[in-house]
C-alpha cells in the first residue's frame, strides 16, 4: 500500500549514487525494494551491489513486503545537524520480514506507547525529486 | 609465532589538559611525544617505527614530517577510538619481525571542529542510510541498551552504577574533567539524551591526547623505566555486512579470548581492566563479552561493586570516559595509559590496586552497527 503521511520530522534529502539510486527512486514512488543476493537469498542492508553474506556481485533489486518488527527504539532528545531543531523523535531498528535489519525512524505513534517486537508497516516521506525516506508507522 | 613478551611499553603519557584552546592538534601530538619518550629515557631520534591514526592531512606522513620522524615503519590504522590499541599491538608485531626497534604511538585532538568518528563522504557507504534518520553516538547505544534491558532485564539504576564507580576514582585524579562523586539517583535524574541513556551515562568530550613508547627487550633492559610486557592482543570487527548485527555483544566476544590466549593467561588472574566506556551500556557488554560475568548478568554485576577498588575486577580507575577524558571522541590511548600507571606502580595512591601484575585494556571503535573490538594484555615483565 502507498501511503504519505504528513511529518513533522526533517527529511534530508540523501546522498544518491549510481549503485543506491533504484532504493531511492523506488520509495519516491511508494516501494521498499532491496538488492537480494541471487546466490544465497540474502537481504542486503544497507543497499549495495555485493552480497557480503556469501561474496558475490550477483545481487538484484527485490520488492519487499514493507512489514516489519521492531527490534530496538529509542526516543532521542538531542538532535544533530537537521535534526538539532526537532523536540524529539524515535530512531529504531526494524527487522523486516525479508531479514534485513534498517536503521530507520518510527513516526505518528507515542513514543511510550512503542515495544519490542511490536509489528510495523513502511510509509515513504518525500525527500527531494528523486528520493523518499522509508520511515515505519505501527501496523494496526 | 606469537607476540608474547617480545616488546615492551616503556613510556606512557596522557596529556594532562582537556581543554586546548589555544593549541594546534600537530602540537598536541608533538607534546604528547616528547613527553612519552622523555619518561622512556629515550630521545625522539631514537623512534624509527611511528604509528598515528593518519586522520590527520596526509595520513601518516605530515605527522612524520612535523615531527621530523625518520620511520623506517610506519602505520596510520584507523579503526576509531580502538586505533592506539591496535597500534600497539602492530608496533609488538613489528618489533617482533625486526622491522622496527622503538615505536612512537601518538594521538593529538581537538573535539571543537572535528568530524566524528570515520570521515563521512560521498563515498562512505553506509552513510546515506543512516544519517538521514538524524542517527548520534548517543542514539545508537541507547537501542543497544534498551535491547539489553529487553532481553536481560537490564535496569537504568544498574547502567547508573557504571558511572557511579568511574565517579568515584576520578574524585582522586587531579587531572579529571568530573572530580565530584555521583550517585545513582544524580545519574538517572540527569537529563535524558536518548532514552534509556542520560547525560551522565555519556561520556565526557575532551581535547588532549597522549603518547606511548614500545620497544625491543634489547631496548628496554637499557632503560631505567619497569617495562610493561606485551603479552597479548587481539582485533575483531563486528558489522552487519554478513546479516543483522545483534545490539547486544561487542567485539569483545572474539578478541578477548583470543589475546589471553595469546597472553597464555587465565581471565581470572587479571587484577585490573581498563574497559572502553564511551557509554555506561559500553561497560556492562564489554565485561559480559570478556567473561567477567555471563552474557545478560553485567547489570547486576556492576550493581554488586564489582568494578570498585575491592571489586572482583577493578576497573577505569582514572575515572575513565566517563569522567576523566576521552579526548577527540577516541578514549582507546588513555585506556593503554591507565593499564601502564596500575602495572608500575604509579597509579594514584587510592586507586593503585596491590601488586597489579596482569591487566587488560580494551578498546571499541565506532558505534553499535559497525565496530572495532581490540583487546591488549599487559603484565609486568616478571608477570
Ligand atoms: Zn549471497
Amino acid at each position: 500500500m502507498v501511503e504519505t503521511v504528513e511529518t513533522r520530522l526533517p527529511t534530508p534529502e540523501p546522498f544518491i549514487s549510481p549503485e543506491t539510486a533504484p532504493f531511492w527512486l523506488a520509495a519516491k514512488q511508494g516501494r521498499l525494494v532491496l538488492p537480494f543476493c541471487n546466490n544465497c537469498n540474502h537481504a542486503i542492508w544497507y543497499p549495495k551491489a555485493f552480497c557480503g553474506a556469501c561474496g558475490t556481485l550477483n545481487v538484484e533489486w527485490r520488492q519487499t513486503s514493507g512489514d516489519g518488527t521492531i527490534y530496538s527504539f529509542t526516543q532521542v532528545h538531542r538532535g544533530e545537524g537537521p535534526y538539532r531543531e526537532v523536540e524529539s523523535f524515535v530512531l529504531a531498528l526494524v527487522d523486516l520480514d525479508e531479514g534485513a535489519r534498517l536503521l530507520t525512524n518510527i513516526v505518528d505513534a507515542d513514543p511510550a506507547s512503542l515495544t519490542i517486537g511490536q509489528r510495523v508497516r513502511v510509509v515513504f516521506h518525500d525527500a527531494g525529486e528523486s528520493a523518499a525516506l522509508p520511515r515505519f508507522i505501527p501496523a494496526s | 609465532m606469537s607476540i608474547r613478551g617480545k616488546a615492551h611499553i616503556v613510556g606512557a603519557y596522557e596529556h594532562p589538559a582537556r581543554n586546548l584552546p589555544n593549541h594546534s592538534v600537530p602540537q598536541i601530538h608533538a607534546e604528547c611525544a616528547m613527553a612519552a619518550l622523555a619518561d622512556a629515557g629515550l630521545s625522539i631520534r631514537d623512534v624509527d617505527g611511528f604509528f598515528s591514526t593518519g586522520q590527520l592531512g596526509f595520513g601518516g606522513v605530515s605527522l612524520t614530517e612535523y615531527l621530523g620522524l625518520n620511520p623506517r615503519y610506519i602505520d596510520a590504522t584507523f579503526i576509531g577510538g580502538s586505533s592506539y590499541l591496535a597500534h600497539v599491538g602492530h608496533a609488538a608485531a613489528a618489533i617482533a619481525a625486526g622491522k622496527c626497534r622503538v615505536a612512537l604511538i601518538t594521538q593529538g585532538a581537538k573535539v571543537r571542529g572535528v568530524i566524528r568518528g570515520a570521515k563521512h563522504t560521498a563515498d562512505t557507504p553506509e552513510f546515506p542510510f543512516e544519517t538521514v534518520y538524524g542517527e548520534t553516538n548517543a542514539a545508537i547505544y541507547a537501542l543497544a541498551a534498551r535491547r539489553h534491558m529487553h532481553e536481560f532485564g537490564t535496569t537504568p539504576e544498574q547502567l547508573a552504577a557504571v558511572k557511579v564507580a568511574a565517579s568515584e576514582y576520578a574524585q582522586f585524579n587531579p587531572h579529571a574533567l568530573l572530580r565530584k562523586p555521583v550517585t545513582v539517583a544524580d545519574v538517572v535524574n540527569s537529563p535524558m539524551i536518548s532514552d534509556p541513556l542520560h547525560r551522565l551515562d555519556c561520556c565526557v568530550v575532551t581535547d588532549g591526547g597522549g603518547a606511548i613508547v614500545v620497544v625491543a627487550p634489547e631496548i628496554a633492559r637499557g632503560l631505567n623505566r619497569p617495562p610493561v610486557s606485551v603479552l597479548g592482543h587481539a582485533e575483531a570487527i563486528k558489522h552487519g555486512g554478513r546479516g543483522p548485527n545483534d545490539f547486544t555483544s561487542t567485539g569483545a566476544v572474539v578478541s578477548a579470548p583470543r589475546a589471553l590466549a595469546e597472553a597464555g593467561v587465565a581471565l581470572s588472574d587479571i587484577a585490573y581492566a581498563s574497559i572502553y566506556d564511551s557509554f555506561t551500556i559500553t561497560v556492562i557488554m564489554t565485561l559480559e563479552d570478556f567473561g567477567f560475568c555471563k552474557k545478560g548478568q553485567g547489570g547486576a554485576f556492576v550493581a554488586s561493586g564489582a568494578l570498585g577498588p575491592d571489586g572482583v575486577i577493578p576497573t577505569n580507575t582514572d575515572g575513565g570516559g566517563l569522567c576523566n577524558n576521552h579526548p577527540g571522541y577516541q578514549g582507546g590511548l588513555v585506556k593503554i595509559v591507565e593499564a601502564v600507571r596500575q602495572l608500575r606502580g604509579e597509579a594514584t595512591p587510592q586507586t593503585q590496586i596491590p601488586n597489579c601484575r596482569l591487566a587488560v585494556a580494551h578498546g571499541t571503535g565506532g558505534g553499535m552497527s559497525r565496530q572495532a573490538s581490540v583487546t591488549l594484555v599487559l603484565g609486568r615483565s616478571d608477570a
